[in-house]
């Protein structure tokens, strides 16, 4: 199993409650204080840094209009964190492909980062969150459809390394594609997506040999999805997935005793009970499938999980897994039964810090985390024995026969680069 | 929504399936033909007026595609796509001298057609239409029925909520998803261009015919303001406030809308 640290880039210092409605789409930016600001951007950074002493990875994520996140271009902290990183995996989850206008400029980035951190990129595209579609202005009806033509012409550009091709796709059209750099990993790196309801879309993932991400979902929710991911793609005749191609972020929080890691955990906890939005923001038509949309709209459905999970308290969180913690043995066994709870996930990301929990508070639940959690888990779980779509990746192997993520990648990479020369060679 | 009434016309009703897209159409009446183009709001589709007016004329009432009959063709991305289905129907419906009845994005609807060929509409009545762009960039000529919130968008559309017909949560299942279904629609359609086509108004002086702007002078999504400056585009147009009424002023003042239409239609 690998493990990545991550923090939203929260903007703590919220107007009482009763004066704003949403920390999404419409909070003002005087709210924001740049004096403050610029020093938090830093802290976050370090936090990176700190991850990548630690040995861990880190996941970075954006999003727009909001003080639950400041981190509203990724890219820019992923170039930082490949600058200023060694060994960590970065995994940004992840660029919003559905809601760019130009995905090829998405490509050079990423060809950059990927060279900048010498092939340490975890490619992540999401369609995004429904408040984005205010800001982006992307019509909430094609956002399915664009991530999907996004990802596919990315891909295709990261593959292309013989002059240029033109592109006139359903939503994108393209003169003359040539990206460059090449990108460092071969055929490119390691995609991920996300999702909350759709398991024909998480199977679709997975099928593309792309790592599949849920996010805070309870462990019966996110059992069921994998359950019905697993189950649809022996439908196909499709090999059994490794472990590595699903991923879960719960909120985490580590402590030398009970009490301290209840402290942090409500530090983290911050990021739930503040996440308020309108409910319009919420449900944009054409955004969730159409029976869902319906329940909404007449008051059959009404908050979703966002609603809900702010006004249960924190041990029913970590009963159903969405709140990991205690003190490292109490979390690693945690983290075992999840793991045998879900059928098995590969990677784990930690949401360890949120609102304005110290930086110390943060460093230390991490490094217990690094130190004393990992250990425990770190041979849990299959990787996949090569990379490329499901059909092509083989068996899966255990994850202790390599020496952590890293040297998985680097022979998987090996074993498709040798099977793309024969390829070429034959043809 | 939409679905009972009593009719004193019984009506008939039939899917044409058309190159472009499948259209469910009713019809009541006999006599000149009238074309009842709906608004996304399809509040228009039982309306008591149908029945009145269906006592001297045809009137025909295309159900838009993707508005609870049959489902909007991937390849339809905006109105001005759609209009060609609509020429298309009413070439096969051979209509001729067509009275057009227009509302909200109907009216949007009406103008796409007409511009494009307007040699079948004897004239044409829009109530409140959508479609262009009149104000500068920061102009929010037509109010964000996204960005709001539910009464709030409420509000902009009637000038008494209390009269909008529509109540959400009394509806079925069944009929709850024919209203998702139809806010998709729209959206897809309206999104972005904002209910509006950027190049119709620089082809609306092709609108020939004897055109009536109707707008409730306490429109709140879009201001009669708008309006105005809408008709002028048009060639051949007048414009006639409905005072007391919203956007759907043949919802909130039928006692005042109706007569105006009628008159306007002989």
């Amino acid at each position: 199993m690998e493990f990545y640290h991550f923090t939203e880039f929260p903007w703590p210092y919220l107007p009482p409650d009763d004066e704003f409605t949403s920390m999404r789409v419409n909070l003002p930016s005087s709210v924001f204080d740049p004096k403050v600001g610029a020093d938090l951007y830093h802290s976050y950074l370090d936090q990176h840094k700190l991850a990548d002493e630690l040995g861990l990875n880190c996941m970075i994520n954006e999003h727009h209009q909001t003080a639950t996140c400041i981190n509203s271009a990724a890219p820019l902290s992923v170039a930082i964190a490949a600058r200023e990183t060694k060994n960590a995996r970065i995994c940004i989850l992840g660029n919003p492909a559905a809601n760019l206008r130009d995905p090829i400029r998405c490509a050079e980035e990423m060809a950059m980062i990927d060279n900048i951190s010498h092939g340490r990129l975890e490619c992540g595209f999401v369609r995004g969150v429904p408040y984005e579609l205010f800001g982006s202005n992307c019509n909430p009806t094609e956002t399915s459809a664009r991530l999907w033509e996004s990802v596919q012409l990315m891909q295709k550009a990261w593959g292309t390394h013989d002059g240029p091709f033109n592109y006139e796709g359903r939503w994108i059209h393209k003169r003359q594609v040539n990206v460059w750099p090449r990108i460092y990993q071969d055929p490119h790196p390691p995609i991920w997506m996300t999702g909350g309801s759709d398991v024909n879309h998480a199977t679709r993932a997975i099928e593309n040999g792309f790592t599949f991400t849920m996010f805070l979902t309870p462990a019966d929710g996110m059992r069921k999805m994998f359950d019905g991911v697993r189950a649809n793609l022996k439908k196909k005749g499709l090999p059994t997935p490794a472990d590595d191609l699903f991923a879960f972020m719960p909120l985490l929080a580590v402590g030398e005793t009970e009490e301290e890691a209840l402290k942090y955990i409500q530090e983290v906890f911050w990021y739930v009970t503040n996440n308020k939005a309108e409910s319009q923001f919420r449900a944009p038509p054409g955004y969730v499938e159409t029976p869902l949309y319906a329940n909404f709209l007449s008051g059959r459905f009404s908050g979703g999980r966002t609603d809900a999970i702010r006004t249960k308290g924190m041990e029913f969180f970590r009963e159903n897994g969405v709140a990991v913690y205690g003190t490292p043995d109490s979390v690693a066994k945690q983290l075992k039964s999840l793991y045998k709870k879900v059928g098995g996930f590969g990677h784990l990301i930690g949401m360890l810090h949120s609102g304005d929990m110290p930086f110390k508070h943060t460093a230390k639940s991490m490094k217990l985390f690094a130190e004393e959690v990992v250990p425990q888990l770190k041979d849990l779980g299959t990787v996949s024995s090569s990379l490329g779509p499901l059909k092509d990746r083989g068996t899966p192997v255990k994850a202790a026969k390599f020496n952590g993520r890293t040297a998985a990648l680097a022979s998987a990479r090996d074993n498709w680069f040798k099977k793309q020369t024969k390829k070429a060679k034959a043809a | 929504m939409a679905t009972k009434t009593v009719q004193a016309i019984r009506g008939t009703s039939r899917t044409h399936k058309l190159q472009i897209a499948d259209i469910f159409v009713q019809q009541f009446g006999a006599g000149a033909p009238v074309l009842w183009l709906h608004s996304e709001d399809y509040y228009e589709l039982d309306l008591p007026l149908i029945q009145k007016l269906a006592h001297k004329y045809k009137v025909i009432v295309p159900w838009m595609p993707g508005y609870g009959k049959t489902d909007l063709p991937e390849t339809v991305r905006t109105v001005d796509d759609l209009s060609y289905a609509y020429l298309d129907l009413m070439q096969k419906l051979k209509l001729e001298k067509i009275k057009v009845v227009g509302f909200s994005t109907g009216g949007w609807l009406a103008n796409e057609i007409a511009s494009k060929d307007c040699s079948r509409i004897s004239r044409m009545s829009l109530v409140c239409p959508l479609g262009v762009k009149i104000g500068g960039p920061y102009d929010r000529d037509i109010e964000d029925i996204y960005y709001h919130p539910t009464a709030k968008v409420q509000a902009f559309k009637f000038s008494n909520p209390k009269n909008d017909p529509m109540v959400p949560h009394e509806l079925s299942e069944q009929e709850a998803f024919v209203l998702a279904r139809a806010k998709e629609t729209t959206a897809k359609l309206a999104w972005d261009p904002y209910f509006h086509n950027p190049t119709l108004k620089f082809r609306l002086h092709r609108v020939t015919v004897k055109t009536q702007f109707i707008w409730g002078a306490r429109d709140g999504l879009v201001k009669p303001k708008y309006g105005r400056a809408y008709a002028k585009l048009l060639p051949n147009s007048d414009f006639v406030s409905v005072s007391g009424a919203g956007h759907f002023p043949h919802v909130e003042k039928p006692d005042t809308f109706d007569p105006i239409l009628e008159k306007f239609l002989r």
